[in-house]
């Protein structure tokens, strides 16, 4: 009695634990099987099926029906919006002559003291981009408060795809992505160096970067790839979070230049550059200029080796400028190939503010995002002409990266960001008022 | 940066700002994501330092005096309330008002304004802007570009013409007399504070990389965005 009591117990588990197993190895392939086709296949071979097109499409109409709505309802309500970009910017230079100093030329320079209160030029690139419109996160809203149920619906769906389906998708491409690029690139270090290795490293490398732009589901499109980099040559760019990297090389194979971490990346770092030379420093050797100058002339005169890519503005900016380029990477003297990037921060802001979050908080939002999407322009090199310095060559470069990118050039420098003016931009302020009041007569 | 509301909640006595000054509330919230943007530190109160870390307020020649203005004397901090105050300041004024003695002058009249900017000149808040002040304030608007003498004839030559009771200094109502139809106003787009325009009557500088100007219209119109 008891054993058939047993057996039927048994019985009533065992169809549904088989069917329960079976079930999830059955999902569990097909999705692996998905992944491997539409993700992994493509990232190897280069090609695209054009999903992410559609994609981006379908979001933009969704986020421009919810920013729509929550116009209506602030009017509705009668809520001030807050707009950030509206027309005007304050430095309007339109002035008319003085013949000679009034007592309220002071109202000039306190206009401009306290505009620059309100609102500087400089510390808004600090912070992320403010948004016309909304993308349906909550991390770039300002205005807009609850306004109708469906709006908070579509909100609360975008979280659960977001985080529920994007999410783990994301980071399992991610993990793959970095342990083939460790795997694979140690495998070929123990190739004898010759065509074949170099060959290799590059299909590895390009490889393992396209599967870590899927990982971010990074839409990017190449502008002019006529006038990629070559060999021997110096690729400079706008730096705006540590995914331009991946988006570069993602497009071509580059020779990194950096600080030798630890943890994770130093396991990188170390394993990339027995596949092919990068330049990594230790701590101790990045004060050394010299050093640095040094070792970054030797690669480049050595015409098999990658071309060499560097972020000269030295710190990440928050995309809407280009702040001041150091002068170190354009005393080399070889051919500079300038590439502008410019992110859409409507599907998500790649700024790393990194006084604001760290590294693992960043590559968080980053994959929570809807999407990275970015365009990147090949612009033609440049080379340091005769009776130019170092200093003007740079500016020139940027001045052809800001144009590109639709940034603003200006010539604030990056270090601004932790440290003050110097008084060279003071002078110069005060030279430019009293040769209004020289050239009109004023002072003699 | 969240939500409207929630900032909202965080600033005590929000109603008394909006009548005081006349900002609106989404304003104050705009103005209250300014002044924790400069508090780095996070303490609640901005000292000169945290100003100091504007750039362009830190190459302005009268940034100082700027600054100055936001602390009461004898003040070494100043808080969000007395920020926002200061700051109501360059709020167009209201000109359907009816001129009401009895009433205190509010913050964005025209004559508050122009006190503003006479604080500017007079330092040591005696109410009257002498001649070494004036001197002073030549001397940050010019520095090294002229002699000393050029800049005492300049002194000199302003006193004479806006001194009208011959005490060698400039009082208020005198200086309020000085620019004959100067007007200082401040206009607001509709809607929200996207920007204050400047309209300065007759008074003007051309910084054109040092090029001739011409001499034409005499309105100038500034923008300030927000």
């Amino acid at each position: 009695m008891k054993w058939n009591r047993l057996r039927g117990a048994e019985l009533n588990f065992n169809p549904f634990d088989n069917l329960l197993c079976i079930l999830l190895g059955i999902s569990f392939t097909v999705w692996f099987t998905l992944l491997l086709v539409f993700i992994i296949v493509p990232a190897i071979f280069g090609v695209s099926f054009g999903i992410r097109q559609l994609y981006m499409k379908t979001l933009l109409k969704i986020f421009e029906w919810a920013t729509h709505r929550i116009e209506r309802g602030a009017k509705d309500n009668n809520h001030l919006l807050y707009k950030p970009y509206s027309n005007g910017d304050g430095s309007n230079r339109d002035l008319d002559h003085a013949s000679e100093f009034e007592m309220s030329d002071i109202f000039y320079f306190c206009r401009q003291g306290v505009e620059s209160i309100m609102d500087d030029e400089v510390t808004k690139r600090f912070s992320a981009e403010e948004l016309e419109s909304w993308n349906l996160l909550t991390r770039s809203n300002y205005n807009f408060q609850h306004i109708s149920l469906r709006l908070t619906v579509l909100w609360g769906l975008g979280v659960v795809i977001r985080y529920g389906f994007l999410l783990p998708l994301r980071v399992t491409l991610a993990f793959t992505g970095v342990g083939l690029l460790v795997v694979l690139t140690s495998i070929i270090g123990f190739l004898p160096n010759g065509r074949m290795k170099n060959f290799l490293s590059e299909q590895v490398h390009l490889m393992c970067y396209r599967i870590c732009v899927r990982a971010l589901t990074a839409i990017i499109t190449y502008h002019d790839s006529e006038n990629k980099p070559k060999n021997g040559g110096i690729c400079v760019a706008n730096h705006t979070s540590p995914i331009d990297v991946i988006i570069l090389a993602s497009d071509g194979c580059y020779a990194m230049v950096g600080q030798i971490h630890g943890g994770l990346m130093g396991v990188i770092q170390k394993s990339m550059v027995k596949a092919c030379p990068h330049i990594w420093f230790e701590r101790s050797e990045v004060k050394d200029r010299h050093l640095v100058a040094k070792r970054l002339s030797d690669h480049v005169e050595d015409k098999t080796k990658l071309p060499i890519l560097i972020f000269p503005e030295g710190t990440c900016i928050n995309n809407t400028s280009v702040m001041m380029f150091k002068k170190g990477s354009f005393e080399i003297g070889s051919t500079v190939y300038p590439v502008a990037i410019k992110y859409d921060p409507r599907f998500g802001d790649a700024f790393w503010n990194s006084s604001q979050f760290g590294m693992v908080n960043y590559l968080l939002r980053m994959m929570s995002s809807w999407a990275i999407v970015c365009s990147v322009w090949y612009l033609p090199p440049m080379t340091r002409e005769e009776g130019e310095d170092a200093v003007q060559f740079a500016n020139r470069v940027k001045a052809a990266i800001a144009r590109q990118g639709g940034l603003v050039d200006l010539l604030w420098d990056g270090g601004l960001k932790r440290g003050k003016v110097k008084d060279t931009f003071k002078e110069e302020q005060q030279k430019l008022y009293s040769k209004m009041l020289t050239n009109l007569g004023s002072l003699r | 940066m969240g939500s409207t509301n929630s900032t909202l909640s965080k600033i005590p006595n929000v109603e008394e700002l909006v009548q005081e000054t006349g900002f609106t509330p989404a304003h104050i919230v705009r103005l209250y994501d300014r002044f924790e943007a400069l508090d780095k530190e996070k303490t609640g109160h901005l000292r000169p330092q945290d100003f100091g870390a504007i750039n362009r307020l830190a190459i302005n020649p009268i940034g100082d005096r700027i600054i100055g203005a936001f602390f009461s004397p004898g003040q070494e901090t100043v808080d969000f309330h007395s920020f926002v105050r200061i700051l109501a300041h360059f709020r167009p004024a209201d000109k359907k008002r009816p001129k009401d003695p009895s009433m205190p002058e509010p913050v964005n009249s025209r004559t508050s304004k122009l006190k503003f900017a006479f604080q500017l000149y007079d330092q040591d808040k005696d109410g009257k802007i002498s001649r070494a002040e004036l001197l002073q304030v030549l001397r940050s608007m010019l520095e090294m570009q002229v002699t000393e003498e050029q800049l005492e004839s300049i002194a000199d030559r302003t006193i004479q013409e806006a001194d009208l009771d011959t005490d060698d200094a400039i009082s208020f109502e005198e200086f309020r007399k000085v620019p004959p139809g100067g007007a200082l106003r401040l206009t607001y787009q509709h809607g929200a504070l996207t920007q204050i325009r400047f309209i300065i009557v007759k008074n003007y500088v051309r910084f054109d990389n040092g090029k001739q100007a011409m001499k034409g219209n005499r309105y100038l119109k500034f923008t300030l965005p927000c």
